[in-house]
């Protein structure tokens, strides 16, 4: 709109400027899933941006021994084939591992004994001689050809089965849904009291919330595992359960849970609730069908960040969970797997993506929800 | 694999089915056997609500708060007992947990490590953030070039780390696949061992969380840019004003409150930073911050004492950030 009158330069400048910003802030994720998908072979050999690119191979091929030949009239031929039709295309190829590009693909090549061989572009290997083939060994022959690009899901079905993903992947889903949606329900409750009920120390209440927003989970850490040994001695549950994980971040979503829901709830027209409480419906009834229902985008947008957040944490299950007993949650597992197979990039770069691809569907699918979240949350 | 996914499935259900139904009995036998209807005497029945309606917030707010009772407010205090205490929380030791602390080189370079972490980390997210929002604000591809942007924010610290680890690679020997040494290389330097490099190495793990981070901002910002009243805009242009002039004199000073927040929450966040330096060097080559060296002194030493005192200087930190925030609330809700 500016730049209508503005130089044609500064305006290019400007879409080149945003153009390598967003490459800069897109490359790294590209590499990943682009790497993700390569074979083992060429992950460790070459960069993933050279995986479009085909890659030079040099090779040595044995031609089949004198059983092999046909006659064809005089001459007699051996014929066969370097390797399948297009999984490569030969370029060069000679004698000797020193002489590779001796001949081209295509050539017909008259070797010292007379004899004609032929290999082209497609792999096929022709040899013809006048006289009958009496070798019992085959003759070496050293070529180079070009791999185009290959692409493979054999790294995420390695990841998944043998690497314990999958499982952490189930583990990971058994933590995030129910410590999504206590928090919600708890604090739905809780905004709706402060928001339209009178009652004495809300007010404290209010203001303890907005302070504990700020309140560092590490300060949690001992005194609640200690809480949760404590207890496990007392009734004989698991110190580290599913239980204990669900309530420890219900506890650390809580304070942003209830002062987004309050907000959005207290910003609610207040004649439809005073009518409704007018023709005697009580608190709860107004909450269940009135104020709920209107909460919608609020209980969504919370919902994403804590969705988002247990997904990808890593501390509080480490903690509260642990890395035995097949509890180990999906960012445990990848942690475990960057200390143990940290040059395997086939292993990592697929088990990552794994991880990433719900966070990255909720977060693509409810980006709006997920935006005016983070506005209510921070611009207050 | 599937006895698994059953198992989880009915232990979601009853996780959830069981706090849903928390809230639906408490309010169905605060109705029930608080009611009025029975009463015949009006004092009584307005006895009988008044009580009634008296208990109904407390059934509504309870959980929250006892919830947060146990898992933040008592730990706070907790944590403050812990970290006057030896190892196994069992005899008193005064401040020799934070003396400990406070000579001890891990925690020294934690400490240096976080400050250059508060400093770079936050301003550098919120300046790309303020750039990119300010210059997608009028593109046409705008939208798709702030969701590119935005899309790392999904990313976990964890899965992050694996993106840039690659990145970073180094081999030694044979062609080099990690992005940055390619760099390099084609520029005619030398790779290097880049996670191990001093000092370098704790701006590298710094990039990853401004690259998590200026998506954050940049959502903020945009926002507040769009705020910025039209005819301001379009008086500095009828003035002459060029672009640059624009962002520094006109939107900058409108937006700057916003500004402050959007930094504030991301220095939060840093102080508490983990899971990147814990999945990337855990610590090694001097890249050691407050969060992980707590981590260590709880879970590799298993000292509770000094893991309470590292814990408590954490929250010192964000003190300052907390009280503001409280004394803002009560004069909003005043």
């Amino acid at each position: 709109m500016q730049s209508a009158n503005k130089l044609p330069l500064a305006t290019l400048a400007k879409h080149a400027t945003v153009f390598l910003l967003v490459l800069l802030w897109t490359l790294p994720t590209l590499g990943l899933l682009i790497s993700s998908v390569r074979d083992k072979d060429s992950l460790t050999t070459s960069g993933w941006w050279t995986a479009l690119a085909p890659a030079e191979r040099n090779e040595v091929f044995r031609t089949p021994t004198a059983e092999a030949q046909t006659q064809s009239g005089d001459v007699f031929i051996i014929e066969d084939r370097l390797f399948d039709e297009g999984a490569r295309t030969l370029d060069s190829w000679g004698q000797r591992p020193t002489d590779l590009t001796a001949n081209q693909a295509g050539d017909v090549v008259t070797l010292d004994d007379g004899t004609l061989m032929t290999l082209t572009e497609s792999g096929q290997f022709r040899w013809e001689s006048d006289e009958p083939f009496t070798h019992s060994r085959g003759q070496r022959v050293f070529y180079i050809s070009q791999v185009p690009p290959t692409f493979t899901l054999n790294n995420y079905e390695e990841v998944l089965s043998s690497e314990g993903v999958g499982r952490a992947f189930i583990n990971t889903l058994t933590v995030t849904l129910p410590a999504t949606f206590i928090p919600i329900l708890i604090a739905a409750f809780a905004a709706y009291a402060l928001a339209w009920m009178n009652f004495p120390g809300r007010l404290w209440i209010l203001a303890g919330i907005v302070g504990l927003l700020v309140v560092p989970l590490q300060i949690s850490l001992i005194p609640v595992l200690r809480m949760y040994t404590g207890l496990s001695g007392i009734f004989g549950w698991e110190a580290k359960s599913y239980g204990g994980v669900w309530l420890a971040h219900t506890g650390f979503g809580l304070p942003l849970a209830v002062y987004l829901l309050r907000n959005y709830m207290a910003g609610l027209p207040k004649e439809v609730m005073e009518s409704a409480r007018m023709d005697g419906a009580s608190h709860f009834e107004v909450f269940r069908t009135i104020v709920l229902p209107l909460s919608i985008p609020a209980l969504a947008s919370f919902a994403i960040f804590q969705f988002l957040w247990v997904w990808n944490d890593l501390l509080v299950a480490l903690v509260f969970l642990g890395q035995g007993e097949g509890k180990t949650v999906m960012t445990a597992q990848l942690v475990e797997l960057l200390g143990s197979r940290g040059d395997n990039w086939e292993i990592l770069t697929s088990g990552a993506f794994i991880t990433m691809l719900v966070p990255l569907v909720v977060f693509v699918s409810m980006q709006r929800y997920f935006v005016r979240g983070l506005l209510a949350g921070s611009v207050k | 694999m599937i006895s698994q996914i059953i198992t989880a499935s009915f232990v979601i259900a009853l996780a959830i089915g069981l706090s849903a139904l928390f809230f639906v009995g408490s309010n169905f036998i605060l109705d029930r056997f608080l009611s009025s209807e029975s009463l015949t005497s009006d004092m009584d029945r307005q006895r009988r609500d008044k009580l009634r309606e008296g208990i109904r917030p407390w059934i509504f707010v309870g959980p929250a708060v006892l919830v947060l009772v146990v898992y933040l407010v008592y730990p706070v205090f907790a944590s403050l007992i812990y970290s006057l205490q030896d190892r196994n929380a069992n005899g008193f030791v005064g401040l020799a947990n934070y003396a400990w602390a406070f000579g001890n080189d891990g925690f020294q370079i934690a400490i240096r490590n976080n400050i250059l972490w508060l400093i770079i980390v936050p301003t550098m997210s919120t300046a790309f953030g303020l750039v990119i929002a300010y210059m997608t604000d009028r593109l046409w591809w705008g939208q798709i070039a702030r969701t590119l942007v935005f899309l790392p924010m999904a990313i976990s610290f964890v899965g992050a780390s694996v993106i840039w680890k690659f990145i970073y690679d180094y081999k030694g020997s044979g062609e080099e696949i990690g992005l940055l040494n390619a760099v390099v290389m084609a520029l005619g330097g030398e790779p290097q061992a880049w996670i191990s490099l001093e000092p370098w190495n704790n701006i590298l793990l710094m990039v990853i969380l401004i690259w998590i981070q200026t998506g954050f901002a940049m959502v903020i910002l945009g926002a507040a840019i769009r705020g910025v009243p039209e005819d301001t805009l379009e008086a500095a242009i009828m003035e002459g004003a060029n672009n640059f002039q624009i962002f520094f004199k006109i939107v900058i000073p409108q937006i700057f409150g916003t500004i402050v927040v959007v930094w504030t929450t991301i220095t939060i966040l840093v102080l508490k930073i983990f899971d990147i330096v814990f999945a990337m060097t855990n610590g090694q080559w001097e890249t050691q911050v407050l969060a992980n060296f707590m981590y260590d002194q709880l879970f590799r030493s298993g000292d509770i004492g000094r893991g309470s005192a590292v814990a408590i200087v954490i929250m010192l930190a964000v003190t300052p950030v907390m009280i503001y925030n409280i004394r803002r609330a009560r004069m909003e809700n005043q």
